[in-house]
């Protein structure tokens, strides 16, 4: 058996290949959070309880009305979107004058809500999700085994969140959305509809977390609580990212998996950890974030 | 003062930054095809009279007419598609935005706007920096996109705010040189300035503004004859 440092490829390769999968799922749920705090200044709590949600939406539409993984995939983020949109218009409108603690309160509350409801009718233990059919079985690399799935995962993560980045970046929607992130009223004074396109960023940026949650249900089940447990460490990786960056938030999330998978390898103690020391050293060296701009 | 054939018609118009009342009623119309200038010292209520025009002031009462419809209570998006645009006295260059962006940001709320073309003949420094970031550009510059990029929405009215402020002379010289042309163009302006050396280069008529209302007014014609008014007035 090949080994690298002592340690054998293919459990190497494995950790980096598992690293990779987290890290799609940290870059999908950091980019909608930095799209949603860009644009309005709230940190969303909700966020992982959306992810949760849309993972539910795939579960349920197979059992009640057989519709399969790729429909699910499409109409996941549409309706838990809807949802994001009742949100801003009930809730978050109100807010965007006060202080953050009061963003940070009601998104955190309603996620126990949202969360003890799922709890309530489907239990904490999870809900098997198979594998879409199209995806079953995997390449024989040489040097480690890759599972179709996974490697969809990884493929369609980058593809969204690129597609992200290119919207926001390169197109003028994007220059809109970043106009207004700097400087709402003159945008609004330009007569562009500011408030219905804050909403509508709320939808997206929530859309993303739930086609997260999808493509996460044949990985890790289906459970209530599947959104508490990721949602600590991304809002890690957003730290680190920086607050609002886009582009960071995807290559924060993409190189936080990779090194956590490494961690499992060299030094398995630390992997849970690995990346709240990395967010407590970043924020000393550059409290602004790897990619953000300090104000 | 009102008149009919008025493009914007300012009537008792109050406004309000939370709990300080700014504006105390401030009357003054501006004809189609007009430069009108509002003069007065810092903290007359100038910049605040444009921000209730375009409606970006917390609360306003009385009566804002623009072509005859009623501004207040519409909302600064509304506002804008009525036909109005607003150049900020800070010129609201946006950083994460290029020159291009910049200048292709503001939607067009009606046709008849100056095309890209036009815009680059009035400021051919722009056409050379359209890939840098905004904020990079000099102040003139910044300054130049700030008026160009509401050239192109078609609006008939455009509210300048201190638009030569912190410019070097021969940088004033070309935006009066500007404010001349579109004119000519039949932009309808409503300028406030600090400078009325600056003003009456440009103005047809002047409205003075104090403690948050209009206290005088006068064409450009006779501004020699309210030169001492002016002086005490403005506390040059």
């Amino acid at each position: 058996m090949i080994s690298i440092f002592g340690i054998p490829s293919q459990a190497l390769f494995g950790q980096l290949l598992i690293g990779l999968i987290n890290g799609s799922f940290y870059a999908l749920l950091s980019l909608g959070l930095a799209v949603i705090f860009g644009m309005l200044n709230i940190i969303n709590f909700t966020h992982g309880a959306q992810y949760m949600m849309g993972a539910f939406v795939a579960y349920l539409v197979l059992q009640y009305l057989g519709l399969n993984y790729w429909v699910a995939l499409l109409i996941a983020p549409i309706l838990v979107g809807l949802t994001g949109v009742i949100i801003e218009r009930l809730f978050l409108k109100r807010l965007y004058q006060l202080d953050h603690l009061y963003g940070l309160l009601l998104t955190f509350g309603l996620a126990l809500i949202i969360q003890g409801v799922f709890r309530n009718y489907y239990g904490s233990s999870g809900l098997p999700y198979q594998v879409p059919e199209l995806l079953r079985g995997g390449q024989n690399l040489g040097f480690m085994f890759l599972p179709n799935y996974r490697a969809w995962v990884i493929f369609f993560s980058l593809v969204v969140c690129l597609g992200t980045w290119f919207v926001i970046e390169r197109t003028r929607l994007g220059a809109y959305l970043r106009a207004a992130t700097e400087n709402p009223t003159l945008v609004r004074a330009f007569g562009i509809n500011v408030p219905r396109m804050i909403t509508l960023t709320y939808g997206f940026g929530v859309g993303l977390a739930a086609i997260a949650g999808v493509m996460a249900a044949p990985i890790y089940n289906v459970s209530p609580l599947m959104g508490e447990d990721i949602i600590i460490v991304v809002f890690a990786v957003v730290v680190i990212g920086g607050m609002g960056s886009i582009m960071g938030a995807i290559v924060t999330g993409f190189a936080l998996g990779l090194i956590e998978g490494l961690t499992k390898v060299f030094f398995p103690e630390a992997s849970n950890t690995v990346i709240f020391v990395i967010m407590a050293i970043v924020l000393l060296i550059r409290p602004a974030g790897l990619f953000g701009r300090a104000t | 003062m009102s008149d009919a054939a008025s493009l914007l018609d300012v009537d008792g118009l109050q406004a309000w930054y939370g709990e300080s009342h700014i504006l105390h009623g401030v009357t003054f119309h501006v004809l189609p095809g007009e430069v009108v200038t509002l003069l007065g010292r810092n903290g007359a209520g100038k910049t605040t009279t444009l921000k209730s025009i375009m409606g970006i002031v917390g609360q306003r009462t009385g009566s804002v007419r623009f072509d005859g419809a009623e501004l207040i209570g519409r909302t600064s998006d509304q506002i804008a598609r009525a036909g109005l645009a607003f150049c900020p006295e800070e010129r609201g260059i946006f950083a994460s935005l290029n020159v291009e962006e910049n200048l292709l940001l503001p939607p067009q709320v009606r046709p008849g706007g100056l095309d890209v073309a036009a815009i680059f003949t009035l400021f051919p420094n722009l056409k050379e920096r359209l890939r840098s970031q905004g904020t990079k550009l000099s102040g003139g510059e910044q300054q130049m996109l700030a008026i160009g990029r509401i050239l192109r929405t078609g609006a008939r009215l455009l509210l300048l705010d201190e638009p030569t402020e912190g410019l070097a002379p021969v940088i004033i010289q070309q935006i009066g040189h500007t404010i001349r042309a579109l004119k000519a163009q039949g932009f309808t302006i409503l300028l406030v300035e600090q400078n009325f050396r600056f003003a009456s280069t440009v103005a047809d008529r002047y409205y003075i503004m104090e403690h948050g209302r209009v206290v005088e007014q006068f064409a450009n014609a006779e501004l020699e004859a309210n030169l001492d008014k002016l002086h005490e007035y403005l506390g040059v």
